[in-house]
């Protein structure tokens, strides 16, 4: 089933694709193939596997269970922010924050996590940024 | 002998202090990133390029760091087959069937110290291979009009999904869609934006460095957090015991070695197949050779050690022919270092060896460095690796996704990127699961607009004949290849290929 609906998605994106190939504006000046036909080509092989895929599926892979789907949903939900926040409030309250909450949910102890976090995120700061002098995103102190 | 002189020049650049430095370090963080399991070689390369390029390191430099991850990760994977029957990586998927029982035994040591000798081995006459084959190969390639290199990219996207995925419209699909994203952006030749969508972000294309390190990287992240994978599955550390195999072993071992390396280093080169074929195909060959009741293998012949070891590293050495010669990496990995040279701009093929000798010399001297040292580091101070073992996901994984955001940060300083490398990593999560190649789908955003580029190149030099495409023999040769390859695998590659991924249903981003 998986596979069907992987397939007919696929096919709504070649689709989509195929749309939008239509719909770039030629300038005046081309050249003899334009900007359109090679995003078609791609689009009609996108479909023509879709098509495969929906009619010949291969058997159901294991999908993990809701609670572990919110897992991930939840993590990349922290992720998000924690690229949104990053300029904000600086690399180093930012990172422990995220690396803190992942050791967690990879099931540390609340407190171990807490240590590896802060851990992780002093670690990068000093081999990176003091170190190997990688420019991080600075907070309003500074770090 | 020109190569040769040019060898030496090679090794004149190769020898500085920051080179060897470099090159100590790649060694050194390969093979740990090789014995991890959940790192293998192509998403620890790709961690470590944005490094490459915040350090200001230049295209020499650069590639020997990242050239001696890849062999060190080659390396590497070897350690947590033998003593936890995981395989750190795919390519060493196949070294657990005899490692581990020989680790049982109470041989691992011998285990480890004969497969390093036989990744010594392996590595170091395919980097041989390299020299007197890519120029060859650069012969040939000077002949390719722009007609023949539309078709050789064709080639390559079709013969990669014979053995990178079971399923062949899977494969399709991935080559399909990595090159639509690469059309994404201003067309280079009219001017006019494509796919943007009105996003500024979007004019300049995405950047290939970020969907690499979201494919790979992050995707592995969220493959632990699905399963809760947060601790080592390392239990028990099995003793390792003497360091050093008898020689009357490594005398029976040699001639396996030596078969390993030539059909390893075949494999390596052929576009798309890449180390895990190599090492796949070393051990089946042997095993059907030397044993062929099935007595001993599987059961701790030292043989089934030292097949799948010369192998992979035999085709780590070849996977390099086409990435140089051709532009037109050989596996995953290659295709990440492809990316490097991309975005170093460095345009690689046969102009390469003629415009920018002192990179590929410098890197086939710095491979040689790097192999010797990776002898040296892997025998006497295996034991430091094994500790490295026990570091539990819990904690590594969060530091790997860090490092991908630290590194993307770095490049380009934009939260945009980040945003799009989580969109790539959950896209690569959902696509592991559904069982889709990741590989075509990089190598479809690496060399999309140059595959576009050339198609327009060949037929607007016709005049818009379309039948240019398919007009010289050497273009014909190459559809009619690339039809066999893509047809074949549908045939007889069915049973191969589930045989392969019989023991590797975790594979995607440590694949090489």
């Amino acid at each position: 089933m998986s596979d069907r609906i992987f397939g007919v998605v696929g096919l709504l994106i070649a689709i989509g694709f195929a749309l939008a190939a239509f719909a770039i504006e030629e300038s005046f000046l081309s050249d003899a193939v334009g900007p359109k036909a090679f995003p078609l080509i791609i689009a009609t092989v996108l479909g023509l596997s879709s098509i495969v895929i929906a009619l010949k599926p291969d058997p159901e892979p294991e999908w993990p269970a809701l609670p572990r789907l919110a897992e991930v949903l939840a993590a990349v939900v922290v992720m998000i922010l924690y690229a949104e926040l990053l300029p904000e409030i600086g690399f180093v309250i930012a990172t422990a924050f995220a690396a803190t909450y992942l050791t967690w949910r990879l099931g540390s102890g609340l407190i171990a996590s807490v240590v590896t976090g802060i851990g992780t995120s002093l670690g990068i700061y000093v081999i990176f940024h003091l170190v190997l002098g990688l420019s991080l995103a600075r907070g309003p102190l500074g770090f | 002998m020109d190569t040769l002189a040019s060898l030496a020049d090679g090794f004149a650049i190769a020898l500085t202090w920051q080179n060897i430095l470099l090159a100590l370090l790649g060694c050194f963080l390969g093979t740990i990133m090789g014995a991890l399991p959940g790192l293998g070689p192509s998403n620890g390369v790709a961690i470590l390029i944005p490094l490459a390029f915040t350090l200001g390191l230049g295209a020499t430099p650069s590639l020997i760091l990242l050239t001696s991850v890849y062999y060190g990760a080659m390396y590497g994977g070897r350690i947590s087959s033998i003593l936890l029957n995981i395989p750190g990586d795919e390519p060493a998927m196949m070294t657990c069937l005899d490692g581990h029982p020989m680790a049982k035994k109470g041989m691992a040591g011998q285990a480890l110290s004969l497969s390093g000798i036989a990744s010594f081995v392996g590595a170091f006459f395919a980097t041989w291979g390299l020299i007197f084959l890519a120029p060859q190969l650069v012969k040939i390639a000077l002949l390719f009009g722009p007609a023949e290199y539309f078709a050789l990219f064709a080639l390559a996207f079709m013969t990669l999904g014979g053995v990178s995925s079971t399923n062949q419209a899977k494969s399709a699909f991935a080559a399909a869609l990595g090159l639509g994203l690469a059309m994404i952006g201003v067309d280079t030749q009219t001017g006019v934006p494509r796919f943007t969508f009105g996003e500024v972000h979007l004019y300049d294309g995405l950047d290939f460095l970020v969907a690499i390190v979201g494919l790979f990287a992050l995707s592995e992240v969220f493959i632990f957090l699905e399963r809760r994978h947060g601790e080592a599955d390392a239990s028990a550390p099995v003793k390792i015991g003497r360091l050093t195999p008898p020689m009357s072993m490594l005398k029976d071992t040699a001639p396996t070695m030596a078969r390993s390396t030539v059909l390893g280093f075949l494999a390596g080169v052929l576009p798309g197949a890449g180390a895990s074929l190599g090492s796949f195909i070393s051990y089946s060959l042997e095993k059907r050779l030397v044993d062929k009741d099935g007595k001993t293998f599987g059961k701790g012949d030292p043989r089934g050690v030292a097949a799948p070891e010369a192998g992979n590293n035999a085709a780590a050495g070849g996977a390099l022919v086409p990435m140089l010669a051709l532009g037109v990496p050989g596996s995953g990995t290659t295709a990440v270092l492809l990316a490097v040279l991309l975005a170093l701009n460095i345009t690689p093929g046969p102009l390469l060896f003629t415009q920018n000798p002192d990179v590929v010399w410098g890197l086939i001297a710095a491979l040689f460095i790097a192999n010797f040292m990776l002898l040296a580091m892997n025998i006497p101070m295996v034991g430091l690796f094994t500790r490295v073992l026990m570091v539990p996901p819990r904690i590594l994984m969060p530091v790997v996704a860090m490092v991908s955001f630290v590194g993307i940060y770095g490049i380009s300083g934009s939260s945009f990127d980040l945003l799009v490398m989580i969109g790539f990593g959950v896209m690569g999560w959902g696509l592991r699961k559904l069982d889709v190649p990741l590989v075509p789908i990089i190598l479809g955003t690496l060399l999309g607009n140059s595959m576009e580029n050339n198609l327009r190149r060949a037929i607007t030099i016709d005049n818009g004949d379309w039948w240019t495409l398919i007009d010289s023999p050497l273009s014909i040769g190459l559809w009619l290849f690339a039809t066999i390859g893509f047809i074949l695998p549908l045939i007889v590659g069915r049973k191969v290929k589930s045989k392969m991924h019989e023991r590797g249903d975790e594979e995607g981003s440590i694949s090489d």
